[in-house]
């Protein structure tokens, strides 16, 4: 008599391949197999990313691109060569138009503030819609207290889809930037970007995208795409923290100042007169995350080595597995029903604050994340004060979703629903 | 499971569930709100001062079980008592929540009557702040100077 052993589906990917690549996930918690539903806040690494930033410390390092000895010339080409695999994950032109940033954060702020002295006045409008991470509202909120700008927001309807036609409708002609999530991180609602930047071009908009949950579940392509600004934090894609790149048209970084002034950012230095560096380094003002470049650099070729078919693939049938699951459970509330969703489901639970929940899922080893997911304007649209968030990474499969699924039970349980 | 049973032990899910005074107070003469934006509580606190004694006090927002119970408990707790005996009691049940010497955190406890089912919070220090939010927002309403009463 033969005896199944029952296989987790897993789209493509080979999940148990890939878990045994991430030593943390052999770690138990509380005694049990540790669940990690949370990669949308930040992805576990891979041994391979992890031993490239200790490779670096061990072997490689000193600061770069002003050494004349060997070890400074290893590390500059390691960091340069980094530079290029983000130019290549983003199908960007060009090297010089990729600049390090210690993340997505950081970048949007960059462009706020140089983008802005450079191009933005007093009644300019920046379109941004109702479901962006903070990161994509706070800094143009600073924008117009700085300079006036005017910061408006396009709606989306219930199911947590773009109101295209009102997006549309909200440009005018003093709009001049447009700002979107690519994947909106609460919601998980994948926004039509192609068509966003098709009637933001039409009307002579810059672009940027905020790529934070894209770039771990499918392949990006800024030519294709027609943006003018990508961007994207390293730790959310397998990579370490404190590093992240912002993407720019090379014509519009030129036109834009230098925003953090200091070492490396210089071509010459007198105290009558100073010369910006080129392009990218005139961004990137003293000795930046440079083992953490190189791990950027481990992450996107152990991505690569997957195969970003085989990764969406698994996106799409886990987050399918899971949207599926949770309807079932009949206290439970997904909120959000978008036309297309990637690597995030939001819930409510009848009669449960989402803190308690992540606490007692917490005791069966389950991860996930209970609050506002730094997206408070989305808990406003959607009437709800908090919610629970599940996200995926290429580590997690239906055993991780079933286990999210017995855990809440137990909620119920415990609260005595 | 035992931390947690005992952190929601009956009382507090009893009071979570159904919270007493919970409501608006048009009389009070205090009045707060509070909010732990890391974990989505909100509470509301409105107090009816007279002859520096709580005569009346009502609370309303929305959190988890822990805040919502603390709320209840306090308003419960307050009734009756001068201000300086209150801003005792939240100094006592802070304490009583954080002090890392276990005998002093009992018997200080103890002395809270209700207030003693906070025990389980020890274990879980990251809901300390849900379990004196309401408290927090109290003193706030207190700090305050006399607030007009509000008028239908």
């Amino acid at each position: 008599m033969t005896v199944m052993r029952r296989i987790p589906s897993s789209g493509g990917l080979d999940v148990a391949a890939v878990r045994r690549d991430f030593p943390i996930l052999a770690r138990p918690v509380h005694g049990k197999r540790l669940v990690y539903l949370d990669t949308a806040a930040s992805a576990q690494k891979p041994r391979q990313v992890i031993d490239a930033e200790r490779h670096v410390y061990e072997a490689e390092y000193a600061n770069i691109h002003r050494g004349v000895y060997a070890l400074s010339e290893a590390a500059t080409a390691a960091y340069e060569g980094s530079r290029d695999k983000v130019r290549a994950l983003l199908n960007a032109p060009e090297s010089r138009e990729i600049v390090f940033v210690r993340g997505a954060t950081e970048a949007i702020n960059l462009v706020a503030q140089s983008y802005g002295r450079a191009f933005l006045k007093a009644g300019d409008e920046v379109l941004i819609t109702e479901i962006e991470h903070h990161a994509n509202i706070v800094p143009w909120q600073m924008l117009r207290q700085d300079r006036g700008i005017v910061l408006k927001v396009a709606p989306v309807n219930d199911a947590g889809d773009l109101d295209l036609d009102a997006f549309a409708r909200l440009i005018g002609p003093r709009t001049k930037l447009v700002a979107v999530a690519h994947v909106a991180n609460a919601l998980g609602t994948v926004l039509p970007v192609e068509e966003i930047v098709r009637i933001a071009k039409q009307r002579g908009c810059t672009v940027l995208i905020d790529g934070c949950q894209a770039v771990p579940h499918q392949a990006v392509d800024v030519q294709a795409l027609g943006c003018d600004f990508y961007v994207f934090s390293g730790h959310k894609l397998y990579a370490p923290t404190g590093i992240g790149a912002l993407w720019g048209r090379a014509a519009l970084l030129e036109q834009m100042p230098p925003w953090q002034g200091g070492g490396d950012m210089i071509r010459s230095v007198t105290f009558d007169k100073t010369e910006y560096n080129e392009l990218p380094w005139k961004f990137e003002a003293g000795t930046p995350h440079i083992a953490g470049a190189i791990g950027l650099g481990a992450a996107i070729d152990y991505v690569h080595g997957l195969g970003y078919g085989a990764i969406a693939a698994h996106d799409a049938e886990l987050t399918g597995y899971a949207v599926e699951a949770l309807s079932r459970l009949s206290s439970v509330r997904v909120i959000g029903t978008p036309r297309l969703r990637s690597g995030v489901i939001s819930f409510v639970v009848e009669g449960a604050h989402p803190h308690d929940i992540g606490m007692i899922l917490d005791r069966d080893a389950v991860c996930v994340r209970a609050g506002h997911h730094c997206a408070q304007p989305t808990m406003d649209r959607f009437g709800v004060p908090a919610t629970v968030r599940a996200s995926f990474g290429v580590y997690n499969d239906r055993d991780d979703v079933d286990a999210l699924v017995a855990a809440l039970r137990n909620v119920a349980k415990v609260l005595q629903l | 499971m035992s931390e947690l049973r005992d952190l929601y032990q009956e009382m507090i899910l009893d009071h979570g569930k159904r919270p007493r005074n919970f409501g608006s107070l048009p009389t009070a003469n205090r009045h707060a709100d509070g909010h732990n934006p890391l974990c989505g509580d909100k509470v509301t606190v409105a107090v009816l001062l007279q002859d520096g004694k709580v005569a009346d006090v009502r609370f309303t927002g929305a959190g988890c079980a822990i805040s919502m119970a603390s709320a209840s408990l306090m308003t419960e707790a307050i009734k009756g008592k001068s201000e300086a005996e209150l801003r005792e009691m939240f100094q006592k049940f802070h304490t009583a929540l954080t002090a890392a010497d276990e005998a002093q955190a009992a018997s200080l406890l103890e002395g809270l009557d209700k207030l003693a089912v906070f025990s389980g919070v020890r274990e879980f220090p990251v809901r300390v702040k849900c379990a004196t939010l309401p408290w927090h927002t109290l003193i706030a309403a207190l700090d305050r100077a006399a607030q007009p009463a509000k008028t239908e």
